[in-house]
């Protein structure tokens, strides 16, 4: 290809791609720039790649399943999971914008942990990897594993990855449905098991399924 | 030292006794007999205790570090990774632990310390005594719809040391509380499959899947079929109607056992037990003659016609 060609190339590929851009934004636009409706850029919080800010409990997007983040996005603007950040977030994306995202955020590769898990005592490891492998069934508490997948790999639509979440979010998710604040669980399966924590097992959990190694969403297959 | 132990197991659980178990209490409270099976007549402390409290299996951290103890954690592994440690005997994707929760240490999830010391039983589904053993190959000829391990072959044995070093303790020969799977009074109205299908789309699915077959994760069941090819055949007892009904008003769903009406939990078990799955491997060839033979029981579906589909015909595993 000589050079005015390959100009000439490049300036077609430009132009389709801005016009594609004007008639039908895509979810890396939205994530980038908002929605030019007033939206703020998703990336600001959860970063361009979708890893979050795991320090700010700004959970990771990248490779969660986008069934569960629909339902997320969908929650927030309707109201049924509070969140001051989040619900004019969520409301201000039009219903297609938020399937849009939701599928964007679910192909993005999980990205490599941007700081070390901070290192957790031997007692705190122990008690998370009970709680994580086998529950504490004398409380009626079922394994985490048992429906967030050996590892906490993720299973399926509705049982999203904890492992390489941010510990943070995680803590914050477990109290809030602990205090009734977040009760968009199906079946209240988590305000079931959040009920049967304690402070010192959520610290324990949080801590642990943030360094495990993420794999990327969990693919169930029948 | 068994009887220091026995005694030792019954002052804790006297202690244990004004916490005795809600769901226990909420059956009570339902007019049902409790699921302790001692003789009614008994009236000693011992007995008096027995009947209230539930035995407290050690903790897995107290297996021991000896050759025992290893064979004890192999049980343990087999117990719920049954298709990666016993491969050889398993065809299908379930584990022990999908029916016998907490890896077989919850009460009224057919725990094994409750088993373990109930055997040499008499059985009526055989026709004879079964040792403990004879009891785990049924297990896996039916429940896990493969090959009874050979007796005395290491998978038994493990799972034997497993359960014996579980019920450390327990009572021999009686039927302790949380044996097995609640017994449901009788349902108001007969079970019913149209009514059982919105109870597991509303309350089953999200885990099962909308078609049952579970869900897996790099080849790991994380939630098990319910029926179909890689579920549990048509010789395993939960594939009678009462026996679902008991396990999933107690345990289902996960954590949440005990929230389910019992007319919900009748109609979900009739559903669930409506489905096909594989063939019950004494088949003998025609389904009204293995019905009569083994399957005579208004709980088993098999060799009936359900929704228009004469069940009872098998699935082929792939």
């Amino acid at each position: 290809m000589n050079a005015p060609r390959l100009l000439a190339f490049a300036a077609g590929w430009a132009l389709t791609a801005s016009a594609l851009a004007g008639t039908q934004p895509d979810g890396a636009s939205i994530a980038r720039l908002g929605n030019g409706h007033g939206v703020a850029p998703c990336a600001a919080c959860h970063n361009a790649n979708g890893s979050g800010q795991a320090a700010a409990g700004f959970p990771r997007l990248a490779g969660l399943p986008a069934a569960y983040l629909l339902k997320q996005l969908d929650d927030f603007a309707s109201g049924a999971r509070r969140n001051a950040t989040m619900q004019p977030v969520a409301s201000g994306l039009s219903p297609a914008e938020r399937k849009l995202m939701a599928d964007y955020y679910s192909t993005l590769p999980v990205p490599a942990p941007a700081a070390p898990a901070a290192p957790m005592d031997a007692a705190s490891k122990a008690l998370a990897e009970t709680l994580s492998t086998q529950g504490r069934w004398s409380k009626g508490l079922p394994a985490c594993s048992q429906c967030h997948g050996p590892g906490g790999v993720g299973v399926g639509d509705h049982f999203p990855p904890l492992a390489g979440q941010s510990a943070v979010y995680i803590a914050n998710q477990l109290h809030a449905w602990q205090h009734g604040t977040r009760h968009n669980d199906p079946l209240h399966l988590m305000k079931t098991v959040a009920s049967k924590l304690d402070a010192a097992d959520i610290a324990a959990i949080s801590a642990w399924y943030a360094s495990q190694p993420a794999t990327g969403k969990g693919g169930a297959s029948p | 030292m068994r009887q220091l132990l026995r005694l030792t197991a019954l002052a804790g659980a006297g202690l244990l006794l004004a916490a005795c178990d809600r769901s226990h209490q909420g059956q009570a409270r339902q007019g049902q007999a409790p699921t302790a099976h001692a003789p009614a007549a008994s009236s000693t402390l011992a007995h008096a205790a027995a009947a209230n409290t539930r035995f407290v299996p050690p903790p897995l951290s107290a297996i021991p570090d000896t050759p025992f103890g290893k064979e004890v954690a192999l049980g343990h592994r087999i117990f719920t990774e049954t298709g990666t440690y016993a491969s050889a005997y398993v065809g299908n994707r379930l584990s022990c632990e999908n029916c016998h929760i907490d890896a077989g240490r919850l009460a009224n999830a057919a725990p094994m310390w409750a088993a373990y010391p109930a055997f040499p039983a008499y059985r009526s589904k055989n026709g004879h005594v079964n040792t403990f053993g004879e009891r785990m190959q049924g297990c896996f000829r039916f429940s896990m719809n493969g090959k009874a391990p050979p007796l005395g072959s290491p998978v038994l044995v493990a799972l034997e040391s497993y359960a014996y070093w579980m019920s450390q303790g327990a009572p021999e020969g009686a039927s302790l509380p949380g044996r097995g799977y609640p017994k449901l009074p009788k349902p108001a109205m007969a079970p019913d499959y149209a009514r059982g299908e919105q109870v597991f789309k509303s309350h089953c699915a999200l885990c099962h899947g909308a078609d049952g077959q579970g869900q897996q994760v790099a080849g790991r069941t994380v939630f098990p079929p319910l029926w179909g090819p890689h579920s549990f055949n048509w010789g395993a007892g939960m594939h009678k109607v009462n026996t679902a009904a008991g396990f999933i008003k107690a345990n289902m769903p996960l954590g949440r056992g005990n929230t389910l009406t019992d007319q919900d939990a009748w109609d979900v078990a009739y559903f669930m037990d409506a489905h096909e799955r594989p063939q019950d491997p004494r088949f003998n060839g025609s389904i009204p003659a293995t019905r009569a033979k083994y399957h005579h029981s208004a709980q088993s579906l098999y060799g009936t016609v359900v929704n228009g589909k004469l069940l009872g015909q098998g699935t082929s595993a792939h």
